[in-house]
């Protein structure tokens, strides 16, 4: 598809009309005696909701819950210090990694932009082959990639790491920190404070599209049967968004949880065979893996196979998995379940912002207190 | 012995080819001289090259001067490269005053090792800049820094223009409520081209970058138009930097219809696929103008007989910012929502998905 077509399509499925009508649909579907209170996982589509100033649109009683799905935001901050403590101790290694990763600070509120400034060779890539080129181009030098993302990025990790191993390449290594998506919705639905104490009632779930459209949205039928939630895998322009809530409503409605595809035009039941495959030869699950705002979540992380283990940085440099705490005052792990909102935060753009951030969902664009933060900086409650 | 034989002395004329900067080319020696009249004879004249040429005519106005450093990378990139770059930068920040530039000055940093061959093409581009603007560059320097200090050459340049005697200073303090804003075509052209070359993206369209000289512009605009209040260029930061700046230093909102706002279907496409916003990108061929309301519409008919205007459009208006709220800049969605157009945080980096 050429980038004019793309931009045909997206413009399609931006259609005024178009979300207009899905609009009045959807105020005509809710009921007004009844609250929809519907989180959204993916960090897409928080930032498409404020993007395209959604939010304003729906319906009062539809509350959007803004999940856990930033890779960055839920990144603990130790696993952050670990790679500042690795460049420490092993100035030679030229560090890459995503420019979302350049801004999050440690527990010493220091991060990659600071710590290049210190001369530590620090690159932004914008795929991991071109950290495999760095590494072919610098033989005497040990490259590190240091490889975040949902199923939607660790397929390229994986295919690096294939080539890697096709080519006997020795100084390239990966410090493998992908994250799995169903078991941190399920941990957010299990979480006792969301369920038990019913301080908040999940209605259902706008599923990842990206990610589902690795995964497929089969992944997803179990949780809705067993938790009785309704979830809609979206796509990311405002027609998507808007159709996918419809169904979601219609859906609470009827009283008929299911998994129902709205991004056909990328996301099939099974998802992309070939990189489910590449991702099970190439990666094996972490028992655990301590979520930032979730805690630890079983087999929800992605690490080197044995067979892979001659690039994994965490076994060739020794990495360790450094423990810090988050800030006493900061709300990230509660709104990030929906327990509260940004502006229930003390440190919300007071000590807390973009340029300085404290807690997680501060990070990046995606997360949801930088959303609100951006787009509706006087109020951190109601956009 | 004449200065020519003297510097014929040294040796032979510069490899253009193959050569290289090196430490001596900055001593202010002989080489140093040999470079100059080289490679920048054809910008400062070769005639020029001892003489003292910088005694300069001042009409009747009131001087404007400015500055502006350019450390682009890449040097060369689609639609443009750091010597026209670093001409039309300063023309337009003189232009953005009401000024009409007159002079320029110019002074390369280069790095050791910097090819000959990329500093002759700079030079060309310099020289044709000097023609299709009609501003000259009065005078230059060079200095050569070591190895590793420096990142190719780094460009800065000054310039002086006049505010004709007629012309009232433009000033922040002339923005009032129902003032309407204008952009004289497509924002974010730069932005891509750079962006796009620096991440080595093989677009299929290629976007050049929009550098251009807007200082005809201004003074049509400025001739024909009593109502203009305010010129500004938004370059680093973009529209959405630019606007900001205005409202945070007049204390007025501005609202904006982002269906109005022009923007290339390529750029579109390709900040879709970045993950950035086109309001936040860099823009050096590009005029944000702000005017009375009354005479918003001959102004925009004016701007599109102009060639580097021929994409006006009126995008928004300045309005009374409501009591309790900071002053902001808004953009109405096409789907009738509203948010808010921030500045742009830290550097813009892409995001991953």
């Amino acid at each position: 598809m050429n980038q004019q077509t793309k931009i045909k399509l997206f413009d399609e499925f931006s259609e005024p009309a178009a979300v207009e009508a899905l609009v009045s649909e959807l105020h005509l579907q809710t009921q007004s005696d009844r609250q929809y209170s519907l989180m959204e996982f993916c960090g897409g589509h928080t930032h498409a909701l404020f993007r395209y100033g959604l939010k304003s649109l729906l319906p009062t009683n539809i509350r959007m819950i803004h999940g856990p799905g930033c890779p960055v935001c839920v990144l603990p901050r130790g696993r952050i210090d670990s790679v500042i403590e690795l460049l420490e101790r092993h100035p030679e290694i030229i560090l890459c990694t995503y420019a979302d990763l350049m801004r999050v600070p440690g527990s010493r509120q220091i991060n990659f932009i600071k710590l290049k400034a210190q001369g530590k060779n620090i690159q932004m890539v914008y795929s991991p082959f071109d950290a495999l080129v760095l590494a072919e181009k610098n033989p005497e030098k040990n490259i590190v990639f240091l490889a975040i993302g949902f199923e939607t990025t660790a397929p390229a990790t994986a295919t690096a790491l294939q080539m890697a191993k096709a080519k006997n390449t020795k100084n390239f290594f990966v410090y493998c920190l992908h994250l799995l998506t169903p078991p941190a919705v399920q941990q957010v639905i299990d979480a006792p404070d969301v369920r038990k104490m019913g301080s908040v009632v999940i209605d259902g779930f706008i599923g990842p599209g990206h990610v589902s459209a690795i995964i497929g949205s089969e992944p997803f039928e179990a949780f809705a049967k067993e938790y009785q939630k309704p979830v809609v895998i979206a796509g990311f322009t405002p027609v998507d968004m808007l159709q996918s809530l419809l169904m979601l409503v219609q859906m609470i409605n009827l009283g008929q949880p299911q998994v129902m595809n709205q991004y056909t035009r990328s996301v099939s039941k099974k998802g992309n065979a070939k990189a489910k495959e590449i991702l099970s030869q190439v990666f094996t699950l972490r028992n655990n893996f301590d979520w930032r705002g979730l805690g630890q979540v079983p087999s929800s992380a992605y690490q080197l196979s044995p067979s892979f283990k001659e690039f994994d940085a965490e076994i060739k440099f020794n990495i360790q998995d450094l423990q810090a705490k988050d800030h006493v005052a900061c709300l990230c792990g509660h709104i990030i379940r929906g327990l509260k909102q940004p502006s229930d935060c003390k440190l919300f753009g007071k000590a807390c912002t973009p340029d300085n951030p404290i807690g997680s969902c501060m990070v990046s664009s995606e997360g949801s207190c930088a959303a609100y933060f951006h787009y509706q900086p006087n109020n951190g409650s109601t956009p | 012995m004449s200065l020519e034989k003297s510097i014929r002395s040294i040796g032979p004329r510069l490899n253009l080819e193959t050569g290289l900067i090196d430490m001596t080319h900055g001593s202010g020696g002989k080489n140093s001289y040999q470079l100059v009249k080289e490679i920048f004879s054809d910008v400062f004249g070769s005639a020029h090259l001892m003489d003292k040429n910088n005694y300069l005519k001042a009409p009747v106005g009131d001087l404007v001067m400015t500055t502006d450093s350019f450390v682009v990378s890449p040097l060369f990139f689609p639609g443009g490269d750091i010597g026209s770059l670093s001409m039309h930068g300063t023309i337009n920040d003189l232009a953005m005053c009401g000024a009409q530039p007159l002079y320029l000055t110019i002074s390369f940093i280069i790095e050791e090792g910097f090819p000959l061959k990329d500093l002759l093409r700079i030079s060309k581009s310099l020289k044709k800049t000097q023609e299709d603007t009609g501003i000259k560059i009065q005078s230059g320097d060079t200095k050569v820094v070591e190895r590793g200090k420096g990142d190719g050459v780094f460009i800065t340049t000054t310039g002086v223009g006049i505010l004709p005697p007629s012309r009232q200073p433009l000033s922040l303090q002339a923005i009032k409520p129902k003032d309407v804003i204008l952009v004289n075509g497509p924002l974010g052209d730069h932005g891509i081209a750079i962006l796009a070359h620096r991440a080595h993206l093989d677009f299929e369209t290629q976007i050049q970058s929009d550098s251009a000289a807007l200082h005809t512009l201004t003074e049509q605009m400025l001739t024909k138009c009593s109502g203009l209040r305010y010129l500004q260029d938004p370059t680093r930061g973009g529209l959405s930097g630019c606007l900001n700046e205005i409202s945070y230093a007049t204390g007025l909102s501005i609202e904006l219809d982002s269906k109005k706002i022009p923007l290339r279907t390529d750029v579109r496409a390709a900040c879709e696929l970045l993950g950035i916003d086109p309001l936040v990108l860099a823009n050096e061929g590009k005029l944000v103008a702000i005017c009375s309301a009354d005479c918003a519409e001959d102004l925009l008919r004016e701007m599109k007989t102009h060639s580097l205007g021929q994409n006006a459009a009126i995008i928004g208006t300045v309005v009374e910012s409501v009591e309790s709220q900071t002053p902001r800049v808004t953009l109405r969605t096409p789907y009738g929502g509203q948010k808010i157009l921030n500045w742009l945080s830290g550097d813009q980096l892409p995001r991953i998905c």
